[in-house]
C-alpha cells in the first residue's frame, strides 16, 4: 500500500473522522447504537454503500451535468441502499427487523453524500472507493465505541452476552435506562469529540467571530 | 478493419448492427458538452434505466428468500407463544406437525371454511375496505380503527387433544401499534403466554413487553371473571398476591404507564365481545 492510499484509508479514522470532526451522520449514530449487533451491521451497510457509491459516482464523474449533479448522486446512492436493504432482508432478517427504517435512511446520511460531493467528483474510482471505505470505517469506529458503552451500561450485556449480572436476574448491576435512550449517544459522542480534540489540539475549531468586550463597543454606560 | 468487425460479430447479425449503432450514438452523446440540454436528458435517462434494472433485479431475485424469512419469522412467533420453541427446534417441521390455522368469523364466533387459512393475511385484510370493518370510536378501546371481519387463529394439537388456542391481538401503545399473539388453554379462560412480536415502544421501558421475565408473569392468569366480563389486565407496580382478583392481574411495566395501559386495552378489546368472546364462548360450551 503506498503512502497516499494509506492516508486516504486511515485519515478518516481519527484525524478526519466524519462524525467527530466533520460532525456528519450523527442522526443514525444516535438511533442504532443501543445494541452492538445492530451497530455492526449498520456500520457494514454504511461502509459498503459509501464505498460503492463513491466508486460509481467517480466512474461517471466526467459526464455528470452540473445542473443535475446532486440528483445523479442521490439516484446512485438510493439504488445501492435499496439493494443493501433487500440483501439484509434476505440474509439477515432479524437484524434488518431491528434496523428497520434506518437502513433506508442511509440514503440521507450526510457522510455518503458528503464523500460523493467532496471526493468522488474529483478523484478516480479506485481512490474514491478507498476513501469511501475509510470514511465508513471512521463512522464504524465511533458507532462501535458508542454502542459498547450504551449496551454494557444500559443493559449489562455485550452482543447478547452478560457482562454485568443485572439486579432483575439476581445480580448486582442496576442498568442505566438512560443509556438505552437516544440522548445518551449525544453525551457519548460529545465526550468522544472532546477526547479527540484534547488528544489532537489541531482539530479544535477557531472561533468564527469574537465577542467584543463592552469597553470597545459603542453604546456602553460610562 | 472490416475483418475485425466481422470477428466481434459472433452472435446475431441484427443485434450486432444495433450495437454498432448504439456505439455511434453513445460516442456522440459522450462528446456533447456536459451542460447541454441533450446530454443532461440523456444522462438522466441512462442512469435511471441502469438503476431501475439494478433495483428490480435485486428485489425480484431476493423476493422468494425474503418471503420465506417472513413466513418463518411468523411461525417462530407462533411456536414461541405456544411454548414449543427451543434453540434447536425445526421450525417448519414443528409448525406442520403441531399447529393448525383456522379462520374465525369474529361476529358469530364460527369457523369459516371457504377461506384458505394458509393464504389468508389478517393484517392485510384489516386494511382492505372489502374485508374490514370500521370500529366505532366508542368501542375502539385498543385504538386500532379497523379490524378484519375474519380472524386467523391457530390451534395447537397434541395428538388429537387441543392443547392451546392462539389468538392474534393488536392495539396501540405509546408510540406504535403492537401486534402479538395470546395463547390460551383449551378452556378458553386460562392464559398460557403472550408474545407481542411487533412493537415500537421505548426500548428498555415499554419495549420490555418482550422481556421473557415479564411475559412469564402471564402464565396461569384468567381472562374472564365469574360474571363473564374481561377481567385480565395490568396494574401499576407489582400485583399483591393476597388480592382476591390477583389471578386476573399482571404487573405493569415499570416506567411505561402508557404502554401498560395499551396492553390492558388490547386484552380488553380482543377478549371482549368485539373480539374473540363469541368464539371463546362457543369453545367453552362445547367442552
Amino acid at each position: 500500500m503506498d503512502k497516499e492510499t494509506k492516508k486516504v484509508l486511515f485519515e478518516p479514522l481519527v484525524d478526519n473522522n466524519p462524525i467527530t470532526l466533520q460532525v456528519l451522520g450523527v442522526c443514525s449514530a444516535l438511533a442504532v447504537t443501543s445494541q452492538m449487533s445492530t451497530s455492526l451491521i449498520m456500520a457494514l451497510a454504511l461502509t459498503s454503500v459509501t464505498a460503492c457509491s463513491s466508486a460509481a459516482i467517480s466512474a461517471v464523474r466526467n459526464h455528470i451535468p452540473g445542473s443535475i449533479r446532486i440528483i445523479v448522486q442521490m439516484i446512485i446512492i438510493a439504488s445501492l441502499v435499496i439493494v443493501v436493504d433487500q440483501l439484509l432482508k434476505a440474509f439477515a432478517f432479524d437484524v434488518s427487523k431491528k434496523l428497520s427504517v434506518f437502513v433506508g435512511l442511509i440514503i440521507t446520511n450526510c457522510i455518503v453524500m458528503g464523500r460523493a460531493e467532496a471526493y468522488a467528483m474529483k478523484n478516480p474510482p479506485l481512490q474514491s472507493f478507498i476513501d469511501g471505505v475509510g470514511n465508513g470505517l471512521g463512522y464504524s469506529l465511533i458507532l462501535i465505541i458508542v454502542a459498547f458503552f450504551r449496551e454494557t451500561l444500559g443493559s449489562g450485556k455485550l452482543l447478547g452476552f452478560d457482562v454485568f449480572p443485572l439486579v432483575q436476574d439476581g445480580g448486582w448491576y442496576v442498568p442505566n435506562g438512560m443509556m438505552l435512550l437516544p440522548p445518551s449517544a449525544f453525551f457519548l459522542i460529545g465526550l468522544i469529540i472532546w477526547g479527540f480534540r484534547t488528544w489532537k489540539p489541531k482539530q479544535v475549531e477557531h472561533d468564527e467571530f469574537k465577542i467584543m468586550s463592552i469597553s470597545h463597543g459603542e453604546g456602553g454606560h460610562h | 478493419m472490416l475483418n475485425a468487425e466481422k470477428k466481434t460479430c459472433k452472435y446475431n447479425e441484427h443485434l450486432c448492427k444495433y450495437y454498432e449503432q448504439f456505439k455511434v450514438y453513445r460516442d456522440k452523446v459522450l462528446a456533447l458538452s456536459n451542460d447541454s440540454l441533450e446530454k443532461t436528458v440523456a444522462v438522466a435517462l441512462a442512469l435511471c434505466l441502469v438503476c431501475a434494472v439494478l433495483v428490480s433485479l435485486a428485489t425480484v431475485a431476493l423476493r422468494p428468500l425474503q418471503n420465506y424469512n417472513k413466513a418463518l419469522d411468523m411461525k417462530k412467533n407462533i411456536l414461541d407463544v405456544a411454548g414449543l420453541l427451543a434453540d434447536d427446534t425445526d421450525i417448519d417441521g414443528a409448525f406442520k406437525e403441531r399447529i393448525e390455522a383456522k379462520i374465525v368469523d369474529l361476529k358469530t364466533g364460527d369457523y369459516v371454511d371457504n377461506i384458505d387459512a394458509d393464504e389468508y393475511d389478517q393484517r392485510k385484510a384489516a386494511k382492505d375496505p372489502a374485508q374490514n370493518e370500521v370500529i366505532p370510536v366508542e368501542k375502539d378501546i385498543a385504538s386500532i380503527r379497523f379490524k378484519a371481519k375474519y380472524a386467523k387463529i391457530f390451534l395447537v394439537k397434541n395428538g388429537d387433544q387441543l392443547q392451546s388456542i392462539i389468538l392474534p391481538v393488536n392495539g396501540y401503545g405509546l408510540w406504535s401499534t403492537m401486534y402479538g399473539f395470546m395463547a390460551l388453554d383449551a378452556d378458553g379462560q386460562t392464559v398460557q403466554s403472550i408474545n407481542l412480536y411487533d412493537q415500537g415502544e421505548t426500548p428498555g421501558l415499554g419495549g420490555e413487553v418482550v422481556n421473557p421475565n415479564w411475559r412469564a408473569l402471564w402464565k396461569g392468569k384468567k381472562v374472564y371473571s365469574e360474571n363473564g366480563e374481561v377481567a385480565l389486565g395490568l396494574v401499576k407496580g407489582t400485583v399483591d398476591t393476597s388480592r382476591p382478583d390477583a389471578v386476573y392481574k399482571v404487573d405493569g411495566l415499570a416506567g411505561a404507564t402508557l404502554t401498560s395501559r395499551g396492553v390492558s386495552n388490547l386484552v380488553q378489546y380482543w377478549m371482549g365481545a368485539e373480539g374473540f368472546a363469541p368464539y371463546l364462548n362457543k369453545i367453552k360450551s362445547a367442552n
